[in-house]
């Protein structure tokens, strides 16, 4: 295969969502971009998790950029003309028991203390008619009306395509092997392409990790597998995105009446063969929690289980700024919780390369934090 | 069940039946598994009932499936019958699903036998109830003693006119045979000829059948060119354009039949690489000579691997088994070698029909790929050709990406009467060959299993620990 | 429909959507049903078609039909047994079935 050699204002490494999206921003502003992708584009988490779009149970640090991220969905299709399969049913994590209850009302009350009136406490009546489904011993939890789920690989493909409309151009089976400097621009070496730019963003999940190293920076990402399981389709009796407060499960049942279920337990990651396997055991600690969270559940079938690889970061929150050298920023290693901001990170980094204002806090997600904390 | 076992064998049928009784034979512990209540696998399913009275309906090549069934049962195995396996790891963990229950069980090596099932044979109408595969009336026939009156049998293959000749013997009258073998094919089936003539009794056993059913005064019709099946809830007709002129005929029953293909979702599953085999047009196993996958311990046996008919799988059966009591230490090289040249050498002549087979009933493309954009490819989510076709005009590269952009392969089948189409169809409207195509990634379970099962495992797992 | 002669079985009496059968102990659900020339199990869940069995041996899951109140199980792969009420799935299944939490509420 001959090496074409190209250039461009920015390059993108990675064709997840967060590649993508940030992919259009940067066309949006004019700058000119290409994205490469070893894979095809949503090939990996940005394609296979789980939709939930929500701010229920963020991190702290996160919430700003959550809510922020909630209302670039509500109008999604204005950015990529395709609704991407948004709906806003709300989300409930549920209680089963008067500790989960109070660490509710817990997590309620932090919230609020800094500003944020989202999330509120349901008693058992109010859970009842939200989930009419749901197992009578459970006696209340925590609503977010507003938050919801997309559909994964409907939301990266139609960022794919608005970016491609708008110029950028995305190179798919295309590998970043090596990463060098070439003056004051990097130059980015594939099999089939080599590209260089002053501008290079690494969104490459979990690879982010050696992306990274390769511009100078530490960021210690563990791939782990995410392990997702779907039944037949079952007539709809559930609305809301489901959590458990006690247990780990994450339930939430499509248009199409197929309900989807995971949560917590991990298979085992081969990130170099992008390969996953998955851990019965753990699927079947899924299983456990959704029949005794939802007693119709007992009859439904499996009729497929996955795994994605995401990159998680050691305090399971995301990489996202800038990096140590001239032109390098991240956002990566979105610890399990990232499609939910994908269309608003691109936006943040456009905002730093364009030396824009960034109204968002986003101090707690700078990669120092890992070289800093290593060196003392 | 114990948790650990030697050898565990997936599949009764004749490879894993022979595999089961050479493995116990030389003291290997031994767990073999089918979801069937019964062994004999689909060539000989219920041998060992025997429930139809008049023994020349289904001749002379299911009886002798006695003597396999025989050995098998005098052999000292743990026989798990009625019961599902849904995963087997690449670290060999084997999760079984038997009367509502989920069991997870090791094993040193592990023998996947599990069969062939029928090419999909997308065609209009072919999701209409009344319906089915000529493997379908074979089964009923044989399980029940059930047959259909008037039926038209559709397609080619021996194992087409194998069934309509077991239905001709049992006195069922029949519509008619539409006999979709181009007309081309013999000139290329041809060169293979020299290597089947060692064969030369089945061949005129085939020729026997035709021969039958011809003079029986079925209407028995060859060269049929397009097809559809019409009726409104129901089949109620077929009609088939031969030369240029539609035809049709009424019937509620339709049998279709056009070769079988390996069975590969557990395998596959299971991280075992198949490759395209553009003379079979379908995949196989990517095996060394002992059946050994790419997968340390899991070998494949019998049509599961490749489709070489039932007595080339009784003798890969006692390939893998040797080979499998080779690499647990049960025997030492030389008697592995030993026992097993015979058996390589009748295995070889064998095979040497395959080709000529192969080309002689290779099905037509339109039969494979529908021309029709309304024709239904994958049965469970209701995708038609058309809707596959703008998907790959939209960027739709492979089978993978397909899921996602219409669900194709996202039912209750896991694609197993849809992807063989799928690959054939994405590869002709992307001008390329399935070889270059991304393989439809499967995942365990691969076959539906009930949430209460699974949950059930939990407890189980937890009250080990 | 034409039967073959069969070394005699024991019968069973399975109910379909409410009416009584015969069937011969031994045989899957799916084969009694078509004795009785019932083509159509099931409505599809996505166009809500009528499908009947096609391969009987497990792989295609048009033979879908409730037993005993469980949905989505395989016709042809399932055993008679004495007294089994079978019904046609609709769609998805039945939702009154589905939302029932008696075994729940102690
Ligand atoms: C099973 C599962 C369920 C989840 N559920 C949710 C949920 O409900 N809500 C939520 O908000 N988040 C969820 N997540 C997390 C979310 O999917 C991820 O955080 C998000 O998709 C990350 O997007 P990304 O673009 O950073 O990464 P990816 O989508 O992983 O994209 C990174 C891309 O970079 C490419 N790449 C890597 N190295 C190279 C290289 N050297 N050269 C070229 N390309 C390279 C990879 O091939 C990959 O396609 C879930 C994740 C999983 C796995
Ligand atoms: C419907 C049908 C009818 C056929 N009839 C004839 C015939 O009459 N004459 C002839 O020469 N050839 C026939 N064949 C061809 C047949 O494939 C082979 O000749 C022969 O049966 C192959 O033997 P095998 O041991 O490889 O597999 P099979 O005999 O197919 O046995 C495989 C066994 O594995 C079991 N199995 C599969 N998956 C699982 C799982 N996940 N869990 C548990 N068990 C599993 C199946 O229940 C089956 O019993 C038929 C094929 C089909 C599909
Ligand atoms: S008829 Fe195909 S699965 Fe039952």
């Amino acid at each position: 295969m001959s090496t074409s050699k190209q250039t461009a204002d920015a390059i993108i490494v990675g064709g997840g969502l967060h590649g993508c999206a940030t992919a259009l921003y940067l066309a949006m502003r004019g700058i000119n971009c290409a994205v490469l992708e070893k894979d095809y584009v949503g090939r990996h988490a940005s394609g296979v998790n789980a939709g939930g779009v929500r701010r229920l149970g963020r991190a702290l640090p996160e919430l700003p950029l959550a809510d922020t991220a909630l209302s670039i969905w509500r109008n999604i299709e204005d950015l990529v003309d395709d609704d991407c399969g948004f709906e806003s049913l709300g989300q409930i994590k549920v209680a089963e028991n008067d500790a989960e209850l109070s660490a509710l009302k817990n997590r309620a009350k932090t919230v609020q203390d800094i500003g944020f009136s989202h999330e509120e406490i349901i008693d058992q009546k109010q859970l009842r008619e939200l989930l009419p489904a749901v197992a009578s011993h459970c006696i209340g939890g925590l609503y977010v009306n507003g938050d919801g789920h997309a559909n994964p690989y409907r939301t990266v493909t139609a960022f794919k395509r608005k970016a491609i409309s708008m110029g950028v151009r995305i190179f798919e089976q295309t590998p970043v092997n090596e990463i060098v400097r070439h003056g004051t621009n990097w130059l980015v070496k594939s099999p089939s392409v080599k590209i260089e730019a002053p501008i290079i963003v690494n969104c490459a999940g979990a690879w982010g990790g050696s992306i990274a190293a390769q511009l100078g920076d530490y960021a210690p990402v563990e791939a782990q597998a995410l392990m997702l399981m779907i039944t037949a389709r079952m007539p709809r009796f559930v609305k809301p995105v489901v959590g458990s407060q006690g247990r780990a499960l994450s339930f939430k049942q499509f248009d199409n009446g197929t309900v989807m279920m995971g949560g917590a337990y991990q298979g085992r990651a081969e990130p170099e063969q992008n390969n996953t396997h998955l851990s019965f055991n753990g699927l079947a600690k899924n299983a456990c929690a959704a029949t005794a969270m939802f007693p119709i559940m007992r009859h439904a079938t499996i009729v497929r289980s996955w795994a994605g690889i995401e990159g998680v970061m050691p305090d399971n929150i995301p990489v996202i700024g800038a990096g140590s050298a001239n032109g390098v920023y991240h956002a990566f290693g979105f610890s399990a919780h990232g499609f939910a901001l994908g269309p608003l990170v691109g936006k943040i980094i456009t905002d730093l390369i364009d030396g824009g204002d960034i109204e968002l806090p986003i101090d707690a997600f700078r990669i120092r934090r890992f070289s800093q904390n290593k060196d003392t | 069940m114990k948790d650990h076992y030697d050898i565990a064998i997936i599949g009764t049928g004749p490879a894993g039946m022979a595999a089961a009784t050479v493995a116990s034979a030389h003291g290997a512990d031994v767990l073999i598994v089918d979801e069937q209540p019964e062994v004999g696998g689909q060539i000989y399913r219920g041998i060992t009932r025997q429930s139809i009275k008049d023994r020349t309906i289904l001749g002379d090549d299911y009886y002798k499936g006695q003597n396999l069934a025989g050995a098998f049962a005098a052999s000292n195995v743990d026989h798990v019958s009625g019961a599902t396996v849904w995963q087997v790891s690449p670290e060999r963990e084997i999760g079984i699903s038997k009367d509502g229950a989920a069991h997870l069980l090791t094993a040193d090596q592990v023998i996947i036998a599990t069969g062939a099932q029928e090419r999909p044979f997308p065609i209009p109408g072919w999701t209409l109830p009344g319906v089915m595969t000529a493997g379908s009336a074979q089964i009923l026939l044989k399980s029940s003693g059930i047959t259909f009156s008037n039926a038209v049998f559709v397609g080619t293959g021996p194992l087409l006119y194998l069934i309509a000749y077991q239905y001709l013997k049992a006195g069922v009258p029949i519509r008619a045979i539409l006999d979709t073998t181009p007309k081309s094919n013999r000139l290329k089936a041809l060169p293979h000829l020299p290597g089947a003539l060692s064969h030369l009794g089945s061949i005129m056993k085939g020729w026997k059948w035709i021969k039958a059913l011809k003079s029986s005064g079925t209407l028995f019709i060859e060269g049929i060119d397009d097809l559809k099946i019409t009726g409104k809830n129901s089949t109620e007709a077929i009609e088939y354009l031969v030369q240029n002129k539609w035809h049709r005929i009424e019937t509620s029953n339709v049998f279709l039949h056009q070769g079988v293909v390996p069975n590969v979702n557990l395998a596959m599953a299971s991280g075992c690489v198949y490759h395209w085999n553009e003379q079979k047009l379908c995949w196989h196993a990517s095996t060394d000579e002992w059946g050994s996958s790419n997968v340390p311990g899991i070998s494949i046996a019998g049509d599961g691997g490749g489709i070489g008919g039932a007595i080339a799988a009784e003798y890969q059966g006692r390939i893998t088994a040797y080979q499998a009591l080779y690499t647990t230490n049960k025997i030492k090289k030389q008697e592995r070698d030993i026992n097993v040249l015979p058996t390589r050498h009748a295995l070889a002549h064998e095979m040497r029909i395959r080709p000529f087979l192969d080309a002689m009933f290779r099905p037509a493309v339109q039969f494979r790929i529908p021309t029709d954009d309304a024709t239904m490819v994958c049965r469970c989510e209701e995708v038609t050709a058309g809707k596959i076709r703008a998907s790959v005009s939209l960027g739709c590269a492979g089978p993978n990406q397909l899921k996602s952009f219409t669900r194709c392969g996202m039912g209750p089948c896991q694609g197993r009467f849809c992807s063989l189409s799928v690959s054939e169809l994405i590869a002709e409207a992307r001008n390329i060959s399935v070889n270059e195509l991304e393989q439809l990634r499967l995942r365990p379970p691969v076959k539906p299993l009930m949430l209460a099962e699974l949950a059930n495992l939990s407890t189980f797992a937890s009250e080990d620990t | 429909m034409h039967e073959i002669e069969m070394n005699p079985s024991p019968k069973v009496s399975i109910k379909f959507d409410g009416q009584t059968l015969q069937a011969n102990e031994g045989e899957t659900v799916a084969a009694a049903l078509l004795r009785q020339t019932h083509l159509a199990f099931r409505t599809t869940a996505v166009t809500g078609t009528s499908r009947g069995p096609f391969c009987m041996m497990g792989i295609c899951f048009d033979c879908l039909v409730e037993i005993d109140g469980v949905p989505n199980k395989q016709a042809c792969m399932t055993y008679v047994e004495n007294g089994m009420r079978v019904k046609r799935q609709l769609g998805a299944g039945d939702t009154g079935v589905f939302l029932s939490d008696e075994e729940d509420t102690q």
